[in-house]
């Protein structure tokens, strides 16, 4: 088994995402990581869905996926030639004590502190989902008091678009 | 075809109540032009239905459906055929769509109106037919706030249509209708399912046609890649031991005349699944009948030592791989089908080939004819087909208690009514037996549930065939089981003028169940009997008066014939016939669910691929299996 990163184009319509989701779970394909966004094209909004299956299994989910009436185009990206991306908020305890070794991690990891209190630091970073494994590890031992995570988003290395030839 | 709308009303004068004559078509504003008139989004729904070719409607209205039934009363083009149930519109559309080719409409009002369309457009989903649903649905204030015959029809019927709609704008209703019907009948056709709010219905709005249809993620193959089905001409050729796996998808695609073609000239032999019986002749030497759990021993034993098997239109359902590691073990395929996710979803294909089986059969015959190497010579291939098709022809015991043999009803039905009729079944034992006593020599004449396997299918469906072909005998085998859930659309039958048959094939049991607690269940019948025989309730020759029909019985041998020629003789209404047959009657041949096909069994113990070394054994029992011939 191992993780597939697609990105599916889709009409911007309402009930599009439940679709898309529906599918995944009455063909029993499990979804790692699912980002939905608007693109270029305010008719056309795009899916990153990451899935972890074996090649044949990933043949039927984009076969099925094709045939939503929705969705307008897949292409698995490779992730070798993709940029891939996570958005991760964080909130660290930090008093007077350990802040300053806080933010040696956070510039470490080119995070940003994007709010500060007395007791915490929040911390925003953005990366490939093992970065921000790999921050939030160094984060631990200080006590991650909450954090939030995005879907991951990724894009195609390179001039060529996905997108540019796919709404008529 | 003649229309339905034109056809005479035969209700009999004697019979329910007298025709009311049509009241003068009121006057009717200009026809749709292409420049935008002013109307009512229920208007332009009712237009866009004349537009784009609706000639029947099977519905029952209600409140959010409302607006829409107030232009239908005007309309000349769309007749509206007012059913009991809403289950009966949607399989009536089915039995339409099936019976024409052509899409098959049903309407219904929000809330329980629309689920009760749930089960036939499940069914429509799994069968690949061609329905439009339309329902009405709360005023657009109203959605999402539990009100009154509110369901999200929608969220419900997402994962059994092909697409569904909900328009929240009037002037989306004409190119919504355009592409919902578009959706319906192209590619791998499908249920289409638009969801219309009472405000939409009432507002005001342009409508003009035809529109622009906006479907940009919509791109059915139809043409086949060369490539492929040069290749697959190829393995034609080479194949030792081939079959044409025949599926629905060629009668979808109306290829029976290619497909007789390609079998003719390679001389390959022919199974045609539940949903394709009637795409091939059964009368022609290479048909072997059907495969799978009821099919029939040359049709499975020649799946199962193929090395090639052609699928044309088939899904490689499990009812017909049985146990799929042990199916055609030997086999290579060639999969030819319209939906690219049903190739290698189930087995592997060593030959995709995505295209409308029409044109890839029509490709097939020129690659083949062009093939430069000699054909494989397939005598010793018949040779084997022949030997099991001497030892184990279809057949049945006649019951040893002297009751009526419910095959023997069937086969004598579909001799005495011929080909050229329409049969529909519901689903269990009295549907294997319409499916393999019956000779199909013509498709669309075979209409049954065969993926979902709705019991209650065949009298609505029934329905719907006789509207869309009025002049065309048209026969519902049914089981008693299943005529106890649909059999109020008799009375719309009766009513609105669809003198069809129904053949209630009586056995006082949940027949098929019962079958599996014989074999499986150590004889126990847990809620199987269903008392018509014991207290003959309900009546159903009284059932079938009470409808508007003429109600006629039948339980000894002698009287099948006269019975079944009394019901042909009667048109001025539609005949139920009550044949009161034997509970013990079993469906052989049979897979085991969850077994191998090698493990067939002819009869109960008979199995000849598994004990194909010693045939001659069983030989003296199969004779006697097959006195009922």
């Amino acid at each position: 088994m191992s993780s597939h990163t697609l990105s599916v184009l889709v009409e911007n319509k309402p009930g599009v995402l439940a679709r898309v989701a529906g599918l995944f779970s009455r063909r029993g394909f499990n979804i790692e990581s699912l980002a939905v966004g608007p693109t270029e094209n305010p008719d056309v909004s795009r899916m990153t869905i990451s899935v972890v299956v074996e090649d044949l299994p990933l043949e039927q989910v984009t076969k099925q996926l094709n045939k939503l009436v929705n969705v307008i185009k897949i292409v698995e990206l490779d992730p070798s030639a993709a940029v891939r991306r996570e958005l991760l908020l964080v909130k660290v305890r930090a008093d007077a004590t350990v802040r300053s070794q806080v933010l040696e991690t956070v510039q470490l990891f080119r995070a940003k502190v994007v709010d500060v209190s007395p007791e915490a630091l929040t911390i925003e970073a953005t990366g490939t989902a093992d970065k921000l494994e790999a921050l939030l590890r160094m984060l631990e031992p200080y006590g991650v008091r909450e954090m939030v995570q995005s879907g991951m988003v990724a894009i195609g290395r390179g001039p060529r678009s996905i997108t540019a030839t796919t709404v008529r | 075809m003649t229309s339905a709308t034109s056809r005479p009303n035969p209700v009999a004068a004697s019979h329910g109540p007298a025709p009311t004559p049509a009241p003068p078509p009121r006057p009717k504003p200009a026809p749709p032009t292409g420049t935008p008139v002013r109307v009512t989004g229920a208007q332009s729904l009712v237009r866009s239905l004349e537009a784009v070719g609706a000639e029947v409607v099977f519905g029952i209205p209600g409140g959010t459906i409302l607006p829409a039934y107030d232009p239908l009363l005007d309309s000349t083009k769309v007749r509206h055929v007012l059913v009991r149930h809403e289950q009966g519109a949607g399989h009536a559309a089915t039995g339409y769509a099936q019976a024409t080719g052509k899409v098959g409409v049903c309407m219904a009002t929000s809330g329980p109106g629309a689920t009760n369309l749930v089960t036939p457009l499940a069914d429509a989903n799994m069968d690949s037919v061609p329905v439009v649903a339309i329902t009405g649905q709360q005023s657009r204030p109203l959605i999402g706030t539990d009100a009154f015959q509110e369901a999200d029809i929608c969220g419900i019927t997402l994962p059994i249509t092909k697409h569904n709609f909900l328009v929240t704008d009037p002037a989306d209703i004409p190119r919504t209708i355009a592409e919902a019907f578009h959706i319906a009948s192209t590619g791998r056709p499908g249920p289409v399912l638009v969801d219309i709010p009472k405000d939409v219905l009432q507002e005001t709005t342009a409508f003009s046609w035809p529109p622009e249809l906006r479907l940009p993620g919509y791109r059915p193959t139809t043409r086949p890649h060369g490539k492929q089905v040069r290749e697959a001409a190829k393995m034609i050729v080479q194949a030792r031991r081939p079959v044409l796996y025949v599926g629905g998808g060629v009668i979808k695609a109306q290829a029976s005349k290619e497909l007789l073609e390609l079998a003719e000239m390679t001389g390959i032999p022919v199974v045609t699944t539940l949903m394709a019986r009637g795409a091939f002749p059964d009368s022609h030497r290479q048909h072997l009948g059907m495969p799978g759990m009821h099919g029939s021993v040359p049709a499975v034993g020649a799946m199962q030592r193929a090395d090639l098997l052609i699928a044309l239109g088939a899904r490689f359902d499990d009812r017909v791989t049985g146990q799929l590691s042990s199916f055609a073990p030997d086999a290579q395929v060639i999969h030819a089908d319209i939906d690219p996710a049903e190739i290698s979803k189930n087995r592997r294909a060593d030959v995709p080939i995505v295209g409308d089986a029409r044109e890839i059969i029509t490709e097939l015959i020129a690659a083949v004819r062009a093939e430069p190497k000699p054909k494989a010579d397939l005598t010793p291939w018949w040779a084997q087909i022949e030997g099991w098709r001497k030892t184990f022809p279809a057949g049945y015991e006649w019951p040893a208690d002297g009751t009526l043999s419910p095959q023997y009803v069937i086969e004598r039905i579909g001799k005495l009514v011929g080909p050229d009729a329409v049969y529909t079944a519901g689903v269990g034992q009295h549907q294997m037996w319409a499916a393999q006593f019956i000779n199909y020599e013509k498709p669309g004449t075979w209409i049954n549930s065969g993926g979902l396997g709705t019991m209650g299918f065949a009298v609505p469906a029934a329905m719907g065939a006789k509207f869309g072909l009025p002049d065309t005998p048209v026969w519902a085998i049914d089981g008693d089981g299943c005529f106890q859930m649909t059999n109020q659309e008799l009375a719309t039958c009766a009513i609105e003028g669809a003198p069809i048959k129904v053949a209630v094939i009586n056995n006082g049991n949940l027949g098929m169940v019962r079958q599996w607690q014989n074999l499986f269940y150590a004889e126990r019948y847990s809620q199987t009997d269903l008392g018509t025989h014991k207290h003959r309730i309900p009546d159903f020759t009284l059932l079938a008066e009470a409808l508007g029909c003429a109600g006629l019985r039948c339980d000894n041998k002698d009287d099948v014939d006269a019975t079944i020629q009394r019901a042909m003789e009667i048109n001025d209404r539609p005949v139920v016939i009550d044949f009161v047959v034997g509970k013990d009657a079993q469906v052989w041949p049979m897979v085991a669910a969850g077994t191998g096909n090698d493990e067939i069994m002819a009869a109960r113990g008979i199995r000849p691929l598994f004990d194909e070394d010693d045939v001659s054994t069983e030989a003296n029992i199969t004779e006697e299996a097959n006195s009922g011939e």
